[in-house]
């Protein structure tokens, strides 16, 4: 495993600019994530409308490259989508950080499945799963409408 | 003194990491072992081992007479009274948690104060919190400046009548601040407050005579001092250890044991329930020897060049920013990058088989004192050269071209 899996140019690129960061208009779901081996932090706001369908989703926080790609990315592929296709696609995106390396979701197009397989080189460092997955855990207790904050030392 | 020859007693330097030659600076965190040590421990399980303190044949005598050896070692090194002074525990965090439980039930009342600063590692905070939360007391933070040293005068301001105790680091494990425990001992004892110095980070370091610094406890953790994990030590003045309570109840603290009463053994066996570590503890006493076949001095000079040496490098490299600046600082370099995160530093440079930390160090509340979520760190030990110091700031090179930075 080298180095430039790892840290691809689209990773140093969202972990640089992230996408939709800051706190959206009107959002009605929120969610607390934090990494208490590092302190890294991340808030995300959710607007769902009465279709179920995410239409804004933002984020707030700070930690390394891998955590601010791993949410920008993130931003940016569950926008628009369904309340239940984004729990699909959460699963597929640990499933893959964890397991697989791969992505099978049959709702991401070509181009959303390049940028999110951008970060299974993860799998090979253990040690960087959590920044990998914090937002992903922090979305889905948002979704879920939980106010407690995801603790990345209770959700692997 | 003669790096290889030390070098060449650490089995560990000898491996490849991804590779390349391990570059270790991650001994603030612990320390690798000397094979004196290694061989120790494997020794006394293969060849002597047996319970301490119970039984009388030939094994249990020669455990526990060795068991008692390293005490006394100890006693020696630190310049205690006695050997009651030496508690044997697990680590310095239960070194701490002992003295702050014993010490909060017998002196602790609603309102109590305890003075620590904001140099402290958790766990020299958690403990005293157990007795904010349960009995009331009040934790007060003595300040530092952005150099990371303690403003005395605030500190001196910060003692009320209702100070209870003092809980202090001797050595910074996030700025490397070597605080003056003289001073800080001097101004409590006009008060009358006892002080307890979290040793951590100093026992490895530098000179540690507890009868100079005349604090009342002293915690140390052994795997630091290039000793094996699990074994911790509490020094505390015999006033102290005899008057408070015992900490865990269990075999070989007991003196008599009836259905209604129960007396405790005397120092030091008072506070040491359960078997202990003993090959741990007996091996110990080979990092003791270690240490003092190099001497401190030499330990403290080697180190400080070191540091200089890094620090100076470390100013050439544009998007370093070490932080603090402590009048007195020991081989602990904590520091950020501009554009990278520490974690993805630490990641970076492992490809070069540097080893530090990131992350906040288990010093939280000193990282939001310094506005930062968290930290990079290169930490020294008696083993590591100028060498290392190279490869790391290469590594550090490295990161920046990964991250495309120039």
């Amino acid at each position: 495993m080298d180095l430039k899996q790892l840290y691809q140019d689209i990773i140093l690129e969202h972990g640089k600019s992230p996408r939709n960061f800051g706190k959206c208009e009107k959002f009605t779901h929120y969610g607390k994530g934090y990494n208490p081996l590092c302190g890294d932090q991340v808030q995300v706001y959710l607007k769902v409308n009465n279709d179920k369908k995410v239409e804004n989703l933002t984020f707030e926080g700070s930690g390394c490259a891998i955590s601010m790609a791993s949410t920008s990315i993130m931003t940016e592929l569950i926008k628009g989508k369904s309340i239940k296709v984004t729990r699909k696609i959460v699963f597929d995106f640990i499933n893959m950080i964890k397991n697989t390396s791969e992505i099978k979701s049959n709702d991401l197009d070509e181009d959303q499945k390049m940028k999110i397989m951008s970060l299974s080189g993860v799998k090979q460092y253990p040690m960087r799963v959590k920044c990998a997955t914090l937002a992903w855990h922090t979305l889905t207790s948002a979704i879920e409408g939980k106010n407690n904050e995801v603790n990345t030392e209770s959700t692997d | 003194m003669d790096i290889n020859s030390i070098r060449s007693q650490f089995p560990i330097f000898s491996k490849k990491i991804n590779g390349k030659p391990l570059v270790y600076l991650d001994s603030s965190n612990s320390s690798q072992k000397p094979l004196s040590v290694l061989n120790s421990l494997d020794n006394f399980y293969k060849n002597e081992f047996s319970n301490i303190g119970r039984s009388i044949h030939s094994l249990a005598v020669n455990a526990t007479n060795k068991f008692d050896e390293t005490r006394i070692s100890i006693k020696n090194y630190i310049n205690a009274s006695s050997k009651d002074e030496i508690i044997f525990t697990k680590n310095a965090t239960e070194s701490i948690n002992l003295v702050a439980s014993t010490f909060g039930q017998k002196n602790i009342t609603k309102g109590d104060e305890i003075l620590i600063t904001e140099l402290e590692h958790h766990s020299n905070y958690v403990p005293w919190h157990y007795l904010r939360e349960t009995k009331g007391a009040i934790i007060k933070f003595a300040p530092i400046n952005d150099d990371g040293d303690i403003i005395i005068e605030k500190f001196k301001k910060l003692i009320t009548a209702k100070t209870k105790i003092i809980a202090i680091t001797h050595l910074s494990n996030v700025t490397g601040t070597i605080v003056p425990i003289k001073e800080i001992v001097d101004i409590a004892r006009k008060k009358n407050i006892p002080v307890l110095v979290d040793g951590c980070q100093s026992a490895p370091h530098i000179k540690i005579d507890v009868k100079d610094l005349d604090c009342d406890f002293y915690a140390i953790s052994c795997h630091k001092v290039y000793g094996p994990t699990g074994v911790g030590i509490l020094y505390g003045k015999k006033k102290w250890l005899e008057k408070l309570p015992p900490y865990i109840g269990g075999g070989g603290m007991i003196g008599e044991v009836k259905k209604d009463k129960i007396t405790y053994a005397s120092l030091p066996e008072k506070y040491e329930a359960g078997t202990m570590p003993t090959a741990e503890v007996v091996a110990f006493n080979e990092s003791i020897k270690f240490m003092q076949s190099i001497g401190i001095e030499n330990i403290m000079k080697h180190e400080k060049e070191l540091t200089n040496y890094a620090l100076d490098k470390l100013k050439s490299i544009n998007s370093v920013s070490i932080v603090g600046n402590p009048k007195n600082k020991a081989g602990v370099i904590s520091f950020t990058m501009k554009g990278i995160h520490p974690h993805d530093i630490s990641t970076i440079v492992d490809e070069d088989a540097v080893a530090i930390r990131a992350g906040h160090h288990c010093c939280q509340i000193l990282h939001e004192r310094l506005n930062l979520t968290a930290t990079a760190r290169a930490s020294i030990g008696i083993y590591n050269t100028k060498e290392d110091i190279d490869v790391f700031c290469k590594a550090l090179n490295n990161c920046i071209k990964v991250f495309g930075l120039k």
